[in-house]
């Protein structure tokens, strides 16, 4: 029960390119547990969103361990263990929504009634029941990306990686988003990797904030957040809030002085 | 149907430019006839006239002009006499007979669809090969370009005359003009297409550690929709090209082709123009044909907002 999710030990990863290498990751340490709510923020070029590619197995590493569910992040991707949420939608345009959610219960080879019944749950999950039959382009660009999070929802993996989903929105479709996600979460007790570029979305979010800085990528700051877990939208206005916000934007500034 | 008024004044424009260049165009011809007739043309005898241009003699004889659109084999000939002569030889003539521009568009047609449908199946199964192996990736593309650098009016005959030596005549040799014409396109746009999908979208499939063939069904194939009817529009119209190329040099009896041919060598204008008229409505209607396949397709598959 205790063992961590997901365990980074050591995490090297370096680019070859032809201007060089490019050392995306440096000495990376973290452990994420069961039921975990994680923030990677931090400015382009930190490494946030490769790190969170190296535990989809979608990056390799070139030096130290990294486990996702106790086994290598290659592994665990072929044993599905997670569902991934990209920066854009990317719902297939020749799909309906339902069509685009039932994608990967296609490749997975679940039966047909199970499909229905999954559709049918996570729609309602991410307040989109009633648009199953609709095409991407008759939804909204807030839309679009729930119904790409119910996506990653339909085949039941415990983790959620979460690549600045909402990133391209704008922020008051953002709030209420981010939001539901909250809820989501609270009832669906999934472990949560979640990249942002967003001081109030991270801390907002998260239980743990992962401050990172660029050239080399690494970890300056892990914020263990005091908040509870019941988050209405204005406990950003609470002390407690402004002050964990204060030390996410101090390890940011400290990250930038280095260089 | 917003585009019939530009279309029709376009269609309006090179009509009338057709008629104004019938006179000049048939005047020579017009006032010999004149002559044999028993009328007075100016100047008097046919060497001094042909240091006339066609405009400068219809100046010095207006009262030809109206004989100018009727002559029996002009030069140019006049667009009602390309018009009687088509209904004459597509609505009037059984369609069984060898004087019928139907029997003879079928022909053409029937040549050209086997040989669209050949190079269409060539193509895509050549753009799969391009995209998922990388030697023919490296191979194939060039030899592809290079094909089509090749005038096709001196392929075909070597073609159909080596398929002839063994044996194969008819539809088939004129089918595989067609089909060369018309894979090229269908290659071009399908390796687009295949290769559409973004970086997102193929790593959204391997987090779901789809298999290759999954991938191709589920992302490449259907993504590579719009691009194929693209391809095939130009296709089509490649292959009409095609067969009737393939009619031209080698003595063929029937097709547009050998309509073509037959007016040329017989000095009868009016079957070469209304040979030509028709394989051009024809071409127009294939492409307009796979218009509306793609925008049905399209919209059923929900790529177009309806």
């Amino acid at each position: 029960m205790n063992d961590p999710i997901i365990a980074a030990r050591g995490l090297d990863l370096t680019f070859k390119t032809n201007d060089g290498p490019v050392h995306a990751l440096k000495d990376v340490n973290l452990e994420i547990n069961k039921g975990d709510f994680v923030s990677f923020i931090g400015p382009s070029g930190c490494g946030k969103t490769t790190f969170l590619r190296c535990m989809a197995g979608l990056e390799t590493p070139t030096a130290g361990t990294l486990t996702v569910n106790g086994m290598p992040p290659e592994e665990a991707r072929k044993a599905r263990a997670y569902g991934y949420v990209f920066q854009a939608a990317g719902l297939y345009p020749w799909r309906t929504i339902g069509g685009n959610i039932r994608l990967p219960l296609e490749i997975m080879g679940f039966s047909k009634a199970d499909q229905a019944e999954r559709v049918e749950r996570v729609l309602e999950l991410v307040d989109l029941a009633g648009f199953e039959k609709k095409f991407p382009w008759q939804l909204s660009g807030g839309m679009q990306q729930r119904a790409s999070i119910a996506r990653a929802l339909a085949f039941d993996a415990d983790i959620l990686l979460m690549d600045e989903p909402f990133g391209a929105l704008d922020e008051i479709v953002r709030d209420h988003l981010n939001e539901q996600l909250l809820q989501l979460w609270a009832r669906t007790e999934k472990t949560i990797g979640f990249v942002t570029h967003s001081i109030p979305e991270a801390v907002y979010l998260s239980t743990k904030i992962v401050v990172m800085s660029p050239r080399p990528g690494r970890i300056t700051d892990v914020i263990e957040s005091p908040l509870p877990k019941e988050r209405p939208l204005d406990i950003r206005d609470s002390a407690e809030f402004i002050e964990i916000a204060h030390r996410v934007r101090d390890g940011l500034r400290a990250g930038h002085l280095d260089d | 149907m917003k585009s019939i008024l530009p279309v029709l004044t376009v269609v309006g424009a090179i009509l009338l430019l057709w008629v104004l260049a019938v006179v000049p165009m048939n005047m020579h011809l017009t006032a010999d006839q004149a002559q044999r007739d028993g009328l007075v043309v100016s100047p008097e005898t046919p060497a001094a006239r042909q240091e006339y241009s066609g405009l400068g003699l219809t100046l010095r004889n207006p009262g030809l002009i109206a004989a100018t659109f009727v002559q029996e084999r002009p030069r140019l000939p006049s667009p009602h006499q390309v018009a009687v002569e088509m209904w004459n030889t597509i609505v009037l003539k059984n369609i069984t007979s060898k004087r019928s521009l139907v029997y003879h568009g079928w022909v053409t047609l029937s040549a050209t669809l086997l040989g669209f449908g050949i190079g269409t199946g060539l193509g895509i199964l050549l753009a799969v090969g391009i995209v998922y192996n990388r030697a023919m990736d490296m191979s194939v593309m060039p030899w592809a370009i290079a094909s089509q650098t090749i005038p096709i009016l001196a392929l075909a005959p070597m073609i159909i005359v080596m398929l002839g030596s063994i044996g194969i005549q008819g539809l088939f040799p004129k089918a595989i003009i067609s089909a060369y014409l018309s894979f090229f396109p269908v290659v071009v746009g399908m390796v687009k297409g295949l290769r559409s999908p973004d970086g997102m979208q193929l790593d959204l499939l391997r987090t779901y550690h789809a298999s290759a063939s999954q991938g191709f069904w589920k992302l490449r194939l259907p993504a590579s929709v719009p691009y194929l009817f693209t391809s095939l529009k130009i296709g089509i119209s490649a292959a009409l090209v095609g067969a009737i190329v393939a009619e031209l040099p080698t003595g063929a009896r029937a097709g547009f082709g050998a309509r073509m041919l037959v007016g040329d060598q017989y000095g009868q204008p009016l079957v070469t123009w209304a040979a030509l008229f028709a394989a051009a409505i024809t071409a127009a209607s294939l492409v307009g044909l796979f218009s509306l396949l793609e925008r049905l397709t399209l919209r059923r598959m929900g790529m177009v907002q309806a």
